[in-house]
């Protein structure tokens, strides 16, 4: 547990997002009377108990705030505020300022993840009435079982009944209702035999109590949903915890811009509400909101996210830039050409739509079990209710014997073979940093036979590093990083970074966005930035190798050259030798120069490299490699990868991925390392190893437990054994994943950096 | 037989009330934060009695 230092994390993230303004805080807040209001907002650094009480005594130091309270597990913070304060309006961004102020960022989450919280409660609800029923009933039934007879064995039977009747109901409902619904279709699922059975033993232990019989099935019925339950619920807690840790990451797109209006005054918009020709205000340190065109001010760009190139550009006026680029150095003022509908991002999203992925073409494998199971289960029932109707012509004995070859054959070990295995190795993943959407990805995981990895952003970590600081002497570094330390150009924080100390000295830096920097010591004057800027003419060869350039001058006389080039994640090129030992085919697919990407394949020893590809170019490539039989995961970050993180079998994102690319992805990793990705796909296998040896033990269970079934010796007592039994081995076995297995992947644990926005130590 | 009218009824109450402390404790917020009330138990908060 690395403890609390406030202001580390979180400062960085200052940088990167703006504050939400006013107008948007008031709106997202809902009035919970006498002029008071509740805000929350999604705090992703916090992560102990000393963030809790910084944040809690920091918000309930304001007059206006009536309470504050910290969800560590849900990483939101919220809060209740008077509307007035001695007759003075509150400023909602100011009670933000105030989480910031002590080194947290804070940003609206949008409401619609609530919708997943109801069903989780219904869930647990309903898992807690069918267990307080099944023990009841339970208690009953081992008084039966143990000698109560005649008199008391009725009374026991119809105080069950009264108990099992509304918790069949109330619980039941899940099942009753999704059978219903695959009937209706003509499909059928595994809730189908799951309500007939219920439904069927308990009308037969009712017919039987009525006439005073020996064996009532009540405590299976409920029993058996009791355990459905545990397992229905367990597969969406899996799910939703997932989904709040992703959506709990910081948004890199904006919500809005600052629009200069035509009688010169400023209004901050929406982004939906901008429209084309309004001129926007961008920031340096803004993402751009909508597509537009710049009117007025040079600066450098990063478009990373955007199509994958690694380098900054310069822009000026009259350049077209893409939503979602990252103006870095200077102030601009651009034209939108076009409404966020249809701005670039709409286009992705639109070609994400298209891409029929393997998330929608996948069937789950409990859903294929569920195929071949039910159909021959009713068939086994049937058969053994005609087969003793020809054995003695006793329809009501017959009519047992079927409904108890139903309850005994009823999925129950099945209904939690998948989920408890995939909820514990989802549970394992967590822990190291990697997010589980749903437990069909998993499956998909497993079953992979190549990969294809984006390249900035993916196998890099999209900042760049200084590759030739040993040939370059210190006095000139330290130059350099002086000047360098006053940009926030990436180039310039990478240089600033690798210079061990800084001359001083300098008079006034002066940075030129989209050239550089310039400063003047005693009589000299010293450039930083491009080779043109710092030397006043053109260069004499322009480097081709895709590595960045960054010149030192003195006077337009060039006296040191540094090179960058991205640096790679962590653990790059063990994970890429760790898929090729496994069997996988790996490839790049890179939306940048050919040259960059050619260099970082023989760099990673990835021959397969594909460069300079449109984002439809990425979805096309996966589908053709589909179309030849692979199964391909695809790793990307970027949002000019949202189309094949989409189209493809199965696909992962890093948690500084693109918004529009991490909800297209299925696993999403927090930590730096790039050994997530073999990590996860050992543990898929493993899961679906397991789930495989489930299936085969309630098969083996089947296989002993149907034939005493059809034999008529299945009593209510052998089957309450049996069905426990055989759930208990499936749990067990699936608690096997959980234990730490020899890791031949190393750890996946790596430190965090700074653009890791999510500590997840707690 | 005698004993049975009265310790049914019982059984059934006492468990009833187990569900229903249950169903009012994931109603009112319990089981939102294990992880914040984790931590909170260890908070000894400034230790001085609120005025």
């Amino acid at each position: 547990m690395t403890c609390c230092a406030p202001g580390t994390e979180g400062a960085l993230d200052l940088a990167r997002t703006a504050p939400p303004p006013t107008q948007e805080l008031w709106l997202a807040s809902r009035t919970v009377g006498e002029g008071q209001r509740q805000s929350d907002l999604s705090v992703p650094a916090v992560h102990c108990g000393d963030c809790i009480t910084t944040i809690e005594r920091a918000l309930k130091a304001h007059p206006a705030i009536v309470s504050a309270r910290v969800n560590l597990s849900a990483r939101r913070v919220s809060f209740v505020w008077k509307e007035t304060v001695k007759g003075e309006a509150t400023d909602p961004s100011e009670l933000v300022s105030l989480v910031r102020a002590v080194g947290y960022d804070a940003h609206l989450f949008t409401s619609a993840e609530q919708a997943g919280d109801d069903l989780l409660r219904q869930l647990i609800r309903a898992v807690a009435v069918s267990g307080f029923a099944a023990v009841n009933i339970m208690l009953l039934s081992v008084s039966v079982w143990s000698g109560a007879d005649t008199a008391t064995r009725d009374l026991f039977h119809w105080i069950s009944a009264l108990i099992a009747a509304p918790a069949l109901l109330y619980a039941g409902r899940f099942f009753f209702r999704s059978a219903f619904a695959a009937l209706k279709n003509r499909r059928t699922n595994m809730d189908v035999p799951i309500a007939l059975a219920v439904t069927l033993s308990y009308a037969m232990s009712l017919y039987e109590t009525i006439h005073h019989g020996e064996h009532a099935w009540f405590d299976a019925s409920v029993t058996l949903l009791f355990f459905l339950l545990i397992g229905r619920t367990l597969d969406h807690m899996m799910r939703d915890r997932a989904r709040s840790a992703i959506t709990s990451l910081a948004r890199l797109s904006p919500r809005g811009a600052m629009v200069l209006t035509e009688n010169g005054q400023r209004e901050y918009l929406a982004v939906e509400d901008i429209q084309p020709g309004q001129k926007l205000e961008i920031a340096a340190g803004d993402r751009i909101p909508v597509d537009g065109r710049v009117l007025d001010g040079v600066s450098d760009i990063d478009r990373s996210i955007v199509n994958g190139e690694s380098a900054p550009a310069s822009i000026g006026v009259g350049d077209v830039l893409q939503a979602g680029v990252m103006n870095l150095t200077g102030p601009l003022v651009i034209e939108a050409t076009a409404t966020a509908r249809d701005s670039f991002l709409s286009e992705i999203i639109r070609l994400m739509d298209a891409a029929e992925g393997g998330r929608a073409r996948y069937r789950r494998i409990a859903n294929r079990a569920a195929q071949v199971y039910s159909p021959a289960v009713h068939l086994l029932a049937l058969l053994s209710f005609f087969g003793w109707l020809l054995v003695n012509g006793d329809v009501q004995h017959a009519m047992l014997i079927a409904v108890a070859v139903l309850i005994i054959t009823c999925p129950c070990a099945l209904g939690l073979a998948v989920p408890v295995v995939q909820v514990v190795a989802a549970g394992r993943l967590f822990k190291s940093g990697v997010m589980v959407k749903d437990g069909s990805a998993m499956e998909r995981l497993a079953e992979i036979d190549a990969v294809a990895f984006d390249k900035t952003g993916t196998l890099t970590l999209g900042q760049p590093r200084l590759v030739n600081g040993a040939d370059v002497s210190t006095e000139l570094m330290a130059i350099a990083g002086a000047l360098a330390s006053k940009s926030r150009h990436p180039l310039s924080r990478a240089l600033a970074e690798a210079a061990s100390s800084f001359s001083t000295g300098f008079e006034e830096i002066e940075e030129r966005p989209g050239a550089g920097l310039k400063a003047a010591l005693g009589d000299h004057v010293y450039r930083l930035g491009s080779f043109v800027f710092a030397c006043g003419k053109q260069a004499p060869e322009p480097s081709l190798d895709g590595r960045s350039e960054v010149v030192l001058s003195r006077d337009f006389e060039p006296l040191a050259i540094f090179r960058f080039e991205d640096s790679l994640r962590p653990h790059a090129r063990a994970s890429i030798t760790a898929l090729e030992a496994q069997g996988l085919s790996v490839s790049i697919l890179s939306g940048d120069r050919v040259s960059v990407a050619d260099a970082l394949g023989r760099r990673l020893g990835v021959s397969d490299v594909a460069a300079e590809l449109s984002p439809q170019g990425k979805a096309e490539a996966l589908r053709s490699q589909a179309e030849a039989g692979l199964k391909v995961l695809m790793v990307g970050d970027g949002i000019n990868d949202a189309p094949a993180l989409a189209s493809a079998h199965v696909s992962m994102a890093p948690a500084t991925a693109a918004d529009v690319g991490r909800q297209a992805a299925d696993f999403v990793f927090m930590h730096d390392g790039l050994n997530a990705v073999p990590f996860a796909i050992e543990t898929s296998r493993q899961a679906g190893r397991l789930i495989r040896q489930n299936f085969a033990l309630a098969i083996g269970y089947n296989v002993i437990a149907v034939p005493i079934a059809i034999l008529g010796y299945a009593t209510p007592l052998v089957a309450a054994i049996a069905m426990s039994t055989s759930s208990i081995i499936v749990v067990v076995n699936a608690l096997r994943l959980s234990r730490p297995v020899k890791s031949d992947s190393g750890n996946v644990g790596t430190p965090v950096t700074a653009r890791q926005p999510m500590q997840l130590a707690s | 037989m005698n004993t049975l009218i009265f310790l049914i009824p019982i059984a059934l109450f006492l468990g009833g009330l187990g569900l229903a402390a249950f169903l009012w404790s994931l109603k009112s917020g319990q089981y939102d934060d294990l992880d914040g009330a984790a931590w909170r138990a260890l908070d000894d908060g400034d230790d001085r009695p609120e005025k």
